[in-house]
């Protein structure tokens, strides 16, 4: 295993300029290079058992998603008890990782996931632009952990990223973690808006350090959302971070990916970058709505041997 | 009646109303058709029964003549999909009278029908007078490809049949809801009406000849349904598809494979996401009953004719339109 960096983190400073020292001192990305690797590591022919091994590891980590405004109670529990068995008519096929809704609506997904060991996630901190002040954001927080969620996806203040002020997002993500109590934070980083791998590597760490459990490509309310170059980068902020604290934290892509295909790319790019430690729904997930039907549709089509037809599976 | 397609789309034009625009591409089929029926033109003359198969105009290794210092432009037939002339994803081709033609697979297969699935919503949703628009249009660009339709041995006469054939389909668009629609009596007081709606995605196995291609193709898509054709006769087939994909047929709507009916059909008939199956064209009885049976799966349309090659010169009638059509009836409250 290869670290990209060794950062000192003994006397990381408090002080604004400090962070700003250690987030700017990290090693640039190769931009080039980045993109060559997930291209080469796209090739990858995933067949048979493997395909089949594979693609049920990537429904395990699918984190169903539904953030519409137009979402109703009726559509959070139909999508809710998708969750719990994806393939109705195949009892081997296994649930998801969890479920990812609005705040508003976590009451309603928590009473059918109760007890069903599939995770409930809510977005929080006016999600999806973040622009709001640091009260509103903790009043979310602890509604949605109040209403049972157990897992929150935050959104950082790109605007202040953006600015350079990074101990203002610090700040804000260490206070919504606070505010979590025992529900896991994953950050969404918006990479989308970040524009450069170098401003995703500097808000991964930035995120890892204020605590954050997991972190997260993007909210899929903007037109650039997960690309494979990106969740490479994060990859390695990860396997950085744990060689350099002992602490691991997870990653979730969110947003365009919706084959099959795509996600065994992803699969594959774990295992051949930070190796099979985050190959585990617990550490690596997928942020997926459409996802999850192309999954059964392959799935239907190795254990029944003839292509599947979306008519075969529930809209969501 | 040997020349059966004409007389037809004439007589479906003097049945309709002069004020009906969306009869004019009939219109211009009736006028086409009766300069075409002039004595002494060729269409005058009976059509032969059977379509002569397909034969190369010259042989590959002695090319016609070439100016001195140019080289020969060879030509690779390849697949047409959603729009787009891919080679197969296999990699795979195979002679056709001495051309190289891309050897369709599985997964070309699979890929096809995405591109009709996609394709099939937006098409039936159109118009009927626009699909009878389109298909006049892939009328016209055969026309302009006579020569090279001639080059690989398709007969003017086949030539003449296979365009007529187009223009009376393009035609019966916008009539075919009321031959097969209609408005049932039934007993209280409500309208009840039924309409003829596009089956979906048509998996064809399609014959080798330029007028049975069109024989299978124009019926289905006519209405709004879309096809994936699977032939090995890749020369007309694929010449034909480059006539459709400059004729404003929605990418999608036609797609065709070139290569084995044995090895892609399979997987078109257990195909979850194919309405029906047409096996015009299959001469093997064998296989076809087994992709019947393995149609049955997912309670597809089948259409098996008789066995043997079909004559399609014949007049064709509304049957091979009708048979990829479902019927939607509407009960309406009326009377108050």
């Amino acid at each position: 295993m290869t670290v990209t960096a060794t950062p000192s983190l003994s006397g990381l400073p408090d002080s604004a300029a400090g962070l700003r020292t250690f987030l700017h001192g990290l090693p640039g990305v190769d931009k080039v290079g980045v993109e060559a690797r997930t291209a080469a590591l796209g090739t990858r022919s995933v067949k048979t058992t493997a395909k089949a091994q594979a693609i049920d590891l990537a429904i395990r980590m699918v984190d169903l998603t539904t953030l519409e405004g137009a979402d109703t109670p009726g559509k959070v529990r139909a999508l809710s008890a998708k969750a719990l068995r994806p393939d109705p008519a195949d009892p081997s096929c296994p649930p998801v990782a969890a479920v990812c809704v609005y705040p508003a609506m976590v009451p309603v997904a928590a009473e059918v996931l109760a007890g069903s060991g599939v995770h409930l996630a809510s977005v929080a901190t006016a999600f999806p632009s973040g622009q709001a002040p640091l009260e509103v954001k903790l009043a979310d927080t602890r509604d949605a952990v109040a209403g049972g969620a157990d897992e929150i996806d935050m959104v950082i203040s790109r605007g202040a990223f953006l600015a350079g002020d990074y101990p203002k997002v610090f700040d804000e993500i260490v206070a919504v973690k606070s505010a979590c109590g025992d529900a896991h934070l994953k950050v969404i980083l918006e990479t989308g808006e970040l524009s450069t791998y170098d401003n995703v590597r500097r808000a991964s760490w930035l995120a890892m350090l204020a605590g954050a459990d997991f972190i997260k490509t993007s909210t899929g309310k903007v037109p650039v959302a997960a690309t494979l170059p990106v969740t490479l980068v994060m990859l390695e902020a990860v396997r950085d971070f744990r060689a350099a604290t002992g602490r691991q934290v997870g990653v979730k892509p969110a947003g365009g990916i919706r084959t099959t295909k795509d996600a065994i790319k992803y699969l594959v790019l774990i295992n051949e970058t930070v190796g099979d430690d985050w190959l585990d729904p617990a550490w690596f997930r997928f942020g997926a709505s459409s996802l999850l039907n192309d999954l059964l549709m392959q799935r239907t089509k190795l254990t029944t041997g003839h292509y599947a037809g979306p008519d075969y599976f529930t809209l969501d | 009646m040997p020349k059966s397609a004409k007389p037809v789309a004439t007589s479906v034009v003097a049945d309709e109303p002069e004020a009906d625009a969306s009869v004019r591409p009939a219109k211009k089929a009736a006028k086409r058709a009766r300069a075409a029926a002039a004595p002494g033109s060729v269409l005058a003359a009976d059509v032969p029964a059977p379509p002569p198969p397909a034969k190369p105009a010259q042989e590959p290794d002695e090319p016609a003549a070439v100016p001195a210092g140019r080289l020969t432009v060879r030509k690779t037939y390849k697949l047409y999909i959603g729009g787009a002339f891919p080679r197969s994803e296999s990699g795979r081709t195979y002679l056709v009278d001495g051309d190289n033609a891309a050897l369709a697979s599985r997964k070309d297969a699979r890929d096809a029908v995405v591109a009709a699935r996609k394709a099939q919503s937006k098409w039936a949703g159109a118009t009927a007078y626009n699909r009878g628009q389109v298909l006049y249009r892939i009328a016209e660009m055969i026309e302009a490809r006579r020569a090279e339709f001639e080059a690989l041995g398709v007969s003017t006469a086949e030539l003449d049949a296979t365009i007529d054939r187009w223009v009376w389909y393009a035609g019966w668009s916008d009539k075919i809801a009321q031959v097969a629609g209609n408005a049932n009596p039934v007993a209280g007081p409500f309208f009840n009406l039924s309409a003829p709606e596009p089956t979906g995605v048509v998996a064809v196995t399609a014959p080798a000849s330029l007028l049975g291609l069109a024989s299978v193709i124009a019926p289905a898509i006519v209405t709004g349904n879309t096809v994936v054709v699977i032939t090995p006769a890749a020369q007309i087939a694929i010449t034909l598809a480059e006539a459709l994909a400059t004729s404003d047929v929605p990418a999608g709507v036609v797609n065709v494979l070139t290569g084995h009916s044995a090895e892609v059909a399979p997987w078109l008939a257990s195909h979850d996401d194919v309405n029906a199956l047409d096996l015009t064209g299959l001469d093997d009885t064998d296989l076809a009953t087994d992709l019947e049976r393995s149609a049955s799966g997912t309670l597809k349309r089948v259409i098996r004719p008789a066995a043997g090659v079909p004559d399609f010169t014949a007049d064709p009638g509304v049957r091979p339109m009708t048979a990829l059509l479902e019927t939607k009836t509407v009960w309406h409250p009326k009377g108050f």
